[in-house]
């Protein structure tokens, strides 16, 4: 299984979700830096990573969402190549269109950062398979704007389509409806705030985050 | 010539920052603050006759996001 991570500047998870893709799928995957134009040839999946990328200028993720490489991901995307965007890439996914909303400060102006539980909504997709529905996992969060926002009748569509993926079980930012990771339409698009890929094996003090990748590599090479 | 492009949230999204603010000069004793809404105005310096599709374009395509934010453009008369 092939996989890609985007490296912004400013990116600091990139190399915790190389890490994690490395475990899980027995490969390297390539760094591909957001000035390319192309991706790797066959790539079966696409990380864009957590961080602060351009300082969080402007707004958070919306230089990176602009970057020459955005164009190939959006195009792979759109071909059914699943991609994840996990904390500022998930702010990332959002300014570039990718997925819906947007993510403000959070409401309680704090940077939040600890282990928090989640309830896994779906888990029919790409991303959930390895999750029962209703199961609660603990993921950590590290952000400091994570406050999932969109208007009503987008709210309503995404419950009513199934593609709130991850919900948190307490307010940690003012997220609407406590959403904390959701899905494209086409169901290959994830975008969640806090980190599965900071918690893959028992040293992490947690492995919550494992099956995410795990599930995505069985459903890929399947 | 030189433009200003205030960005500032839609009316009825949460501004947690404007909140916090407006907190504060309660804090300081101001009475009749009724809302605080925080933006933010950036300035740019562009050549000679840049018009405003130009401008407009910048501020749909980066400056704000049109999901959550409104946009104001000023033109101010060259110096």
């Amino acid at each position: 299984m092939k996989t890609a991570v985007i490296v912004f500047p400013g990116s600091n998870c990139d190399r915790d979700l190389a890490v994690a893709l490395e475990q899980v799928t027995g490969a390297k995957p390539e760094m591909v830096w957001h000035r390319e134009t192309a991706l790797p040839q066959g790539v079966d999946f696409i990380g864009v990573p957590g961080g602060f990328s351009y300082g969080d200028y402007l707004r958070s993720g919306a230089m990176a969402a602009r970057s020459p490489i955005m164009g190939a991901v959006k195009d792979a995307a759109a071909r059914g190549v699943p991609v994840i965007g996990i904390c500022n890439g998930f702010q990332v996914l959002t300014e570039a269109g990718l997925l819906p909303g947007a993510l403000m400060r959070n409401a309680g102006l704090n940077f939040v950062c600890r282990p928090v539980p989640l309830k896994v909504e779906n888990s029919q997709s790409l991303f959930t398979a390895q999750y029962d529905a209703g199961e609660q996992v603990t993921l950590p969060v590290a952000h400091h704007d994570g406050n999932y926002q969109a208007d009503t009748a987008t709210l309503d569509r995404l419950e009513g389509e199934g593609r709130v993926a991850f919900r948190y079980l307490d307010q940690v930012n003012g997220s609407a409806r406590q959403i904390a990771g959701i899905l494209n339409d086409a169901g290959n698009v994830l975008g969640l705030m806090p980190h599965p890929e900071r918690v893959i094996e028992p040293a992490h003090g947690g492995t919550d985050g494992r099956r995410l990748f795990e599930g995505l590599l069985g459903t890929v090479s399947a | 010539m030189k433009a200003r492009v205030f960005v500032t949230l839609k009316p009825g999204v949460l501004d947690p920052q404007g909140k916090a603010i407006h907190h504060a000069l309660e804090g300081l004793g101001f009475a009749g603050v009724n809302d605080v809404r925080a933006g933010k105005l950036i300035e740019l310096d562009l050549a000679d006759g840049t018009d405003d599709a130009a401008i407009e374009e910048m501020c749909r395509k980066l400056l704000a996001n049109t999901v959550i934010e409104n946009f104001r453009i000023e033109r101010l008369a060259t110096a």
